[in-house]
């Protein structure tokens, strides 16, 4: 295998390059740990910060570049989709802001819940969801993870403790300090991560759940995706003070690199054993968005093109992995090129899948908006008798 | 039949062992409901039972309180005990935190305060603060948070001081309540209840006597229950609690008080079905909540004077019981609907257009719907006393009915 080749190189080298070795670092099996730094350290606001040096395995690195590949090619197909009217209404694109959730997934359990808004398909991917529910879901199709009835903004997995999905702005944070009261009423030792955006942190609703959350302790981590636009208008015309994870003031706050998934990781664990134990706290993940609000924003009128290319440039969260797996000699150029190849190909094979399955049937039009165990169904104000049959 | 009925009713969906027994275990104990074939109204007392011997724990087939009925069920089994309405809700409440651990109440002043109207009184020393949840005045994140829980399995009653407040929260409830079940494609249930008084008190002022149940009845996805006296507030509170569904249930400020004998022995109500009052042959009065009394009121002149109406409280708001309305629009073709609700955009308003969509041929005249007026509710006792409906015009709109 071209991997194993590789390291009896690299072990050859070693004895050539003695200055570098300490990045050559020679891993037989893929699970022994490697540490790396982080981009730039963790502030704190009334709490001491975690240290910037994070652990990691190779397998883990991989993973990442392998995730993060795969959620970037859903999110750009999920583009063309848009644009050749196969999904319609609201579509918001996570591409640029990957790491978030793969270095959030590598830190929690599936018993742990996630709860964000509308940006969710790559959060759904992450916790367990699969590209055919995902392209399903949002071209309208009965393989959708809600059956087709929720669309672009309603993405759920109950299995994958994703608790979704959300459409309006803000209204997910109380939802999830809810899911974090019951993991306390239950006593099960799990948090709830509650991702919302700077435009949402604004919102009233964020300060009035985080008093009860940290009244009662309750084991929620409100995670401020900061992509520095709230839908149109730039955090600093929005927030008179866009230090998000200081206006918990009462809730200790950490300011984290949201582009690099290593420091994503590192904060979201430190998180989870300080929120079993002390209650809330927020963390502000500096992240950023490639595409517009939606798709029905140029996501040009508010930010220059070279701000976007600087960024894609400089802080792209795929590159920094493939920096790392190529620094540390895990894999090669053409090795993670392929991995890119297979994620395209698996996308564009959900898509032809999804592209297959049949809409929704009429009847489900009335099904799930109560539940019934007992076969009766729901036809308007009469539902006792059924007052419409669907053309 | 009655024998897998009867099995369960004993296998009932809370596992003694577990502690948190999960969707997937209630589940199980319906799932042999499923095979049962789907029934649909025209068996309507198969179904009414069928829900009643899934909810009690002990069968009380057809739970339906009919005041005849029960008066002479009561008096001549066990007399039954005599309590104030917010008593009986109180108990209702009570024996299902007992039965259900997930069941728990959240609210403005429900624990140590003991509740603004003595509804939750006595429950935070039992059941422990957690169980019954002080909350800060934040409307709109405490029901959400209730609907967060609700999403996870546990059962939170949510308390609105008054429904009012509850405006506050309208997205949480509209949204995250009403919708999460469907826009989940069915992973998620709320089996949330929202609870409060609503209606107009004692020159409370405008902001804190508000008739709204209308607004909440478009709302899909929810179910909408209006008690008005003891028994059924306490069958209605159970059946509230033990439904999958979110229901909203709307009391009356000025109810709390009332006094009523009801039974010893655990029942639950059925939340689809309406109460009828007083059963009669010339005209059909449908009413809810508070104006129950001023029909019955208005009842006892109209009697006087010869007629002969029939009481029926639609208790459930939404979806509105068409069958016991249709069966007593058949008999009496008269239709008169007393209500506190807005004029415009009223409960009233949505009843009068399904009736006349379902029976237009049974109805000999124009159904006359009295609400109250368009207005906020003033201050001043009389023009208070103005924007309700007072038995004099329940007494003169029958009159005009029945020429």
């Amino acid at each position: 295998m071209a991997l194993s080749t590789h390291r009896t190189t690299t072990a050859l080298l070693r004895h050539l390059t003695p200055a570098v070795s300490y990045l050559r670092h020679i891993s037989t099996d893929s699970t022994s740990t490697i540490t790396v730094e982080t981009s730039v350290p963790f502030t704190g606001h009334k709490i001491e910060p975690p240290s910037r040096s994070v652990d990691t395995t190779a397998q883990e690195l991989m993973s990442f570049f392998r995730d993060m590949a795969l959620m970037r090619r859903m999110e750009i197909a999920a583009d063309s989709l848009y644009k050749a009217k196969l999904i319609r209404g609201f579509c918001h694109l996570y591409d640029g802001q990957e790491a978030v959730a793969v270095g959030m997934e590598a830190a929690i359990t599936r018993k742990d819940c996630i709860i964000t808004a509308y940006r969710d398909h790559c959060i759904f991917l992450g916790r367990g969801g699969t590209l055919l529910e995902s392209f399903s879901e949002l071209m309208g199709r009965k393989d959708g993870c809600s059956k087709g009835k929720g669309g672009s903004m309603h993405f759920y997995k109950k299995e994958g403790g994703f608790y979704g999905g959300h459409g309006i702005v803000g209204a997910q944070i109380p939802l999830g300090c809810g899911l974090a009261f019951a993991q306390k009423y239950k006593n099960d030792e799990n948090v709830t991560f509650t991702l919302y955006g700077d435009g949402a942190a604004n919102q009233g609703q964020l300060f009035e759940a985080l008093n009860m959350a940290a009244l009662w302790d309750l084991p929620a981590i409100l995670v401020c995706e900061n992509n520095h636009y709230g839908m149109g208008t730039a955090e600093w015309r929005a927030a008179k003070s866009p230090a998000y994870y200081k206006r918990g003031d009462y809730v200790p706050g950490l300011k984290v690199d949201g582009m690099d998934a290593l420091a994503v990781k590192q904060a979201c664990r430190f998180a989870k054993e300080h929120a079993l134990k002390n209650g809330p706290i927020i963390l502000e993940m500096d992240t950023y968005r490639y595409h517009g609000h939606s798709m029905s924003d140029p996501g040009s009128t508010y930010r220059t093109r070279d701000e976007i290319s600087g960024v894609r440039q400089e802080r792209d969260p795929i590159e920094r992995v493939r920096k790392l797996l190529l620094a540390y000699d895990i894999a090669n150029e053409k090795e993670l090129k392929d991995i890119e190849k297979e994620a395209r190909k698996q996308v564009d094979e959900a898509i032809a899948k999804a592209k297959e399955s049949p809409l929704p049937e009429p009847s489900e039009l009335f099904t799930n908006v109560y539940v019934k165990g007992y076969g009766v169904e729901s036809f308007g104000a009469d539902r006792k008798e059924i007052r419409a049959a669907l053309p | 039949m009655a024998a897998m009925l009867h099995t369960i009713g004993v296998a009932s969906p809370v596992a003694s062992g577990g502690v948190f027994p999960d969707h997937q275990s209630n589940k199980f104990a319906v799932s042999s409901l499923h095979s049962l074939p789907v029934i649909r109204s025209e068996a309507r007392s198969n179904l009414s039972s069928l829900h009643e011997s899934y909810r009690a724990g002990k069968l009380i087939a057809k739970a339906v309180a009919t005041k005849g009925e029960n008066a002479a069920a009561s008096g001549a089994s066990k007399p039954g005990h005599e309590l104030l309405l917010f008593e009986a809700l109180r108990e209702g409440l009570e024996e299902e935190m007992e039965r259900d651990p997930r069941v728990c109440v959240m609210g403005e002043d429900v624990g140590h305060y003991g509740g603004s109207y003595k509804v939750t009184k006595g429950l935070a020393p039992k059941f422990g603060d957690l169980r019954v949840l002080d909350t800060p005045i934040a409307e709109n994140s405490f029901t959400g948070m209730g609907i967060g829980a609700a999403m996870t399995g546990l059962r939170p009653v949510i308390e609105g001081m008054n429904m009012g407040f509850l405006l506050l929260a309208f997205n949480q409830i509209s949204d995250n309540c009403g919708m999460l079940h469907y826009t989940s494609g069915g992973q998620f249930t709320i089996p949330a209840v929202i609870r409060g008084p609503g209606g107009v008190g004692r020159q409370l002022g405008a902001e804190h006597s508000q008739r709204l149940e209308s607004y909440f009845q478009s709302i899909p996805g929810i179910q909408l229950v209006a008690c008005s006296t003891p028994y059924n507030a306490k069958g209605l509170m159970k059946a509230a609690i033990r439904s999958e569904n979110p229901v909203v249930l709307f009391e009356h400020v000025l109810l709390y008080n009332l006094k009523e004998r009801i039974p010893d022995e655990e029942y639950v109500l059925n939340l689809e079905e309406a109460e009828m009052v007083r059963p009669g042959e010339h005209v059909t009065i449908l009413t809810y909540s508070r104006m129950r009394y001023h029909v019955m009121q208005a009842v006892k002149t109209l009697v006087n004077k010869g007629y002969d109406p029939e009481v029926i409280d639609i208790r459930s708001l939404k979806p509105f019981d068409l069958y016991t309305i249709g069966n007593s629009v058949k008999k009496t073709h008269r239709v008169l609907i007393v209500e506190e609700c807005m004029r415009t955009g009223g409960i009233g308003a949505s009843l009068t257009a399904a009736i006349n969509e379902n029976f237009h041929d049974y109805l000999d005249a124009q159904i006359i719907c009295l609400s109250s007026q368009d207005v906020p509710t003033p201050y001043a006792g009389t023009l208070e006393e103005w924007t309700l409906v007072q038995p004099p015009q329940i007494v003169a709109a029958v009159e005009q009915l029945c020429q």
